[in-house]
């Protein structure tokens, strides 16, 4: 898989853009790159990058992250460190963008270096079984107002569909009819598919990310 | 079946009340809810309906209030500090007998407390919260689903008896993701003969208030209403039983407490104790017959719950105190894990307490 510098993971809350953009920055890891991944979500409170902050640092992987960031102080900050992005040109970055067109705008103050060293690509995350993302229309109205707020156009899509721990491999085939429509739509490529490992053997055609989730405290029954 | 769609409890909560016919939502940003008056601002245009952020929560509420005197299906969504702030306009609309659905989604109290999930307001959500002599059907759901479910219920509920029903959720099921399913259905329609939808000199003025400055009328009218609150105790009250029929144990839990109570009493039977759980599903009318029932077979209960021990009072008087009631709690925003209600259930086999 060819690797840009940055790799920008915004797209509908709740879209999973966190656990993507976590197993991303790991891949790189692996493959020995010098890895940074950023929180930039201003909007949500929960479930943060810094969730999965030692399973980082075991790897290497450098995290910006804002000091709120697990902190239950509901603020909208990003840290100075978060420069280092666009300054820092021998590391990987993988930025984590926080919901819809509100959570955009936190891009937008580095928007202007990230066109200007063009080595990026941005990638719009989608699930088709969240119900603000459920038809075509839907799902570019969001795509449109990410990038009207971040000032950086997407370049591609990441399907992302799942329903859970529901999730099937049928669940993960059956969507790429809908993510192919809205690649269709925009006119830009998929350049990933996305499913839990356990279930990412055999699905075939676009380049899969089998992600390892971000733990949960504990199970719940039904 | 209708397809299964991921949801966040607070996003199923608005789809829900979107599915009951409610097309006017009034409401100010508070976390752990705000994902509700997101989705609501986002739909609302398209199906033309009305999405209000007002200027504060009792701005909010008293919006309520009068869409509710119109006639509409109408709600607004808050969480702990939110609602202490709506309390005022929670009354109002109780002493004027016009339906609403008022969502909390309880975070960690009290004052400004903290954004994580508590089930705290317990007693203020079922024993009053506002002045006066008035009650609210309290739902209290335990899933994504229930968010749906219960919503849509509550709705009907609160046009039935022309009364405000509670959906009490916590942080966590607000917050956290299942997949659910929406059946399809049409909303149900109630007559509001007393709504003030505009006369056209056709009949009568109807008048909606709460103002009754004779004493014996407005005695009259309490004495009327809580008639209608006796008849809502002896239909609406609703709960699950788990592993109750040999239970020597009983576990009572609502909303999320009940599903981690559920893991522990899971693993308990594991172990060969004998025990059981009951989920209130509403918490008023809290379900006082299976627990009165229940305290003729078990030996005692454990009440599980994100607060100082709030619901264990409706657990003593349901059961008029015939069996010991333990508590096992966490508050501020902690969450009992799975083990901690296991150990409670360890000490109450061993008759500790």
């Amino acid at each position: 898989m060819e690797h840009k510098r940055l790799t920008l993971f915004a797209g509908h809350y709740g879209s999973g853009k966190t656990n993507i953009a976590v197993n991303y920055a790991m891949l790189l890891a692996e493959e020995g790159k010098k890895v940074c991944i950023a929180d930039l979500d201003i909007v949500n409170p929960y479930f943060r990058t810094k969730d999965s902050e030692k399973e980082l640092a075991e790897r290497g992987i450098s995290l910006i992250s804002s000091h709120y960031a697990n902190t239950n102080v509901d603020l909208p900050a990003i840290p100075a460190e978060s420069y280092r992005l666009v300054q820092d040109k021998s590391i990987y970055g993988v930025v984590d963008i926080g919901g819809d067109d509100r959570g955009a705008y936190a891009l937008g103050r580095f928007a202007d270096a990230i066109k200007a060293e063009g080595n990026y690509r941005m990638a719009f995350v989608i699930n088709r079984y969240r119900p603000l993302t459920s038809t075509v229309e839907d799902t570019v109205e969001i795509m449109k107002e990410i990038e009207e707020a971040s000032g950086i156009k997407f370049t591609c899509i990441v399907n992302n569909s799942n329903i859970g721990p529901e999730t099937t491999r049928e669940t993960v085939i059956d969507s790429l009819e809908f993510a192919e429509k809205v690649s269709a739509a925009v006119g830009l490529p998929i350049w990933l598919n996305t499913a839990e490992k356990s279930i990412a053997d055999g699905i075939s055609g676009i380049p899969i990310l089998p992600l390892t989730l971000q733990k949960k405290y504990f199970d719940l029954p039904d | 079946m209708a397809e299964r769609i991921l949801m966040k409890g607070n996003e199923a909560i608005a789809e829900a009340a979107i599915r009951a016919g409610c097309l006017h939502y009034f409401g100010y940003p508070i976390t752990p809810q705000t994902e509700i008056a997101a989705y609501m601002a986002k739909k609302m245009p398209k199906i033309g309906g009305v999405f209000l952020q007002a200027e504060s929560e009792i701005a909010s509420i008293n919006m309520v209030y009068g869409a509710a005197a119109a006639g509409m299906r109408v709600m607004t969504s808050s969480s702990s500090p939110g609602i202490s702030l709506k309390s005022e306009g929670l009354s109002y609309i109780a002493g004027s007998d016009v339906p609403a659905l008022v969502v909390n989604v309880q975070r960690g109290g009290p004052g400004l407390g903290g954004i994580q999930p508590s089930q705290s307001d317990y007693f203020q959500a079922t024993k009053g919260g506002g002045h006066g002599d008035y009650r609210m059907i309290v739902l209290a759901p335990a899933s994504v689903q229930e968010m749906a479910s219960l919503t849509i219920k509550g709705f009907d509920l609160a046009d039935k008896y022309c009364v405000t029903t509670m959906l009490l959720a916590d942080g966590t099921i607000g917050q956290m993701m299942e997949p659910i399913t929406f059946e399809d259905a049409e909303p149900t329609v109630y007559e509001k003969p007393w709504a003030l939808t505009g006369t056209e000199c056709k009949r009568p003025h109807n008048i909606v208030n709460s103002l009754y400055l004779k004493p014996d009328e407005l005695e009259k009218k309490n004495f009327e209403r809580f008639e209608k609150y006796a008849e809502i105790e002896k239909n609406e009250a609703m709960w699950e039983e788990y592993m109750m029929d040999d239970a020597e144990i009983c576990v009572v839990a609502f909303g999320i407490a009940s599903r981690i109570a559920k893991n522990a009493v899971a693993e308990a039977r594991k172990e060969g104790i004998k025990v059981g759980l009951i989920r209130p599903i509403t918490l008023w009318p809290f379900p006082t017959e299976v627990l009165k029932a229940a305290a003729d077979k078990v030996k005692s209960f454990i009440s599980v719950e994100l607060s100082m021990g709030q619901m264990i009072e409706d657990v003593k008087l349901a059961t008029e105190c015939k069996r010991p009631v333990s508590l096992c709690n966490r508050t501020g925003g902690m969450i009992p894990t799975p083990e901690e209600v296991l150990s409670a259930i360890h000490k109450a086999e061993k008759g500790e307490f």
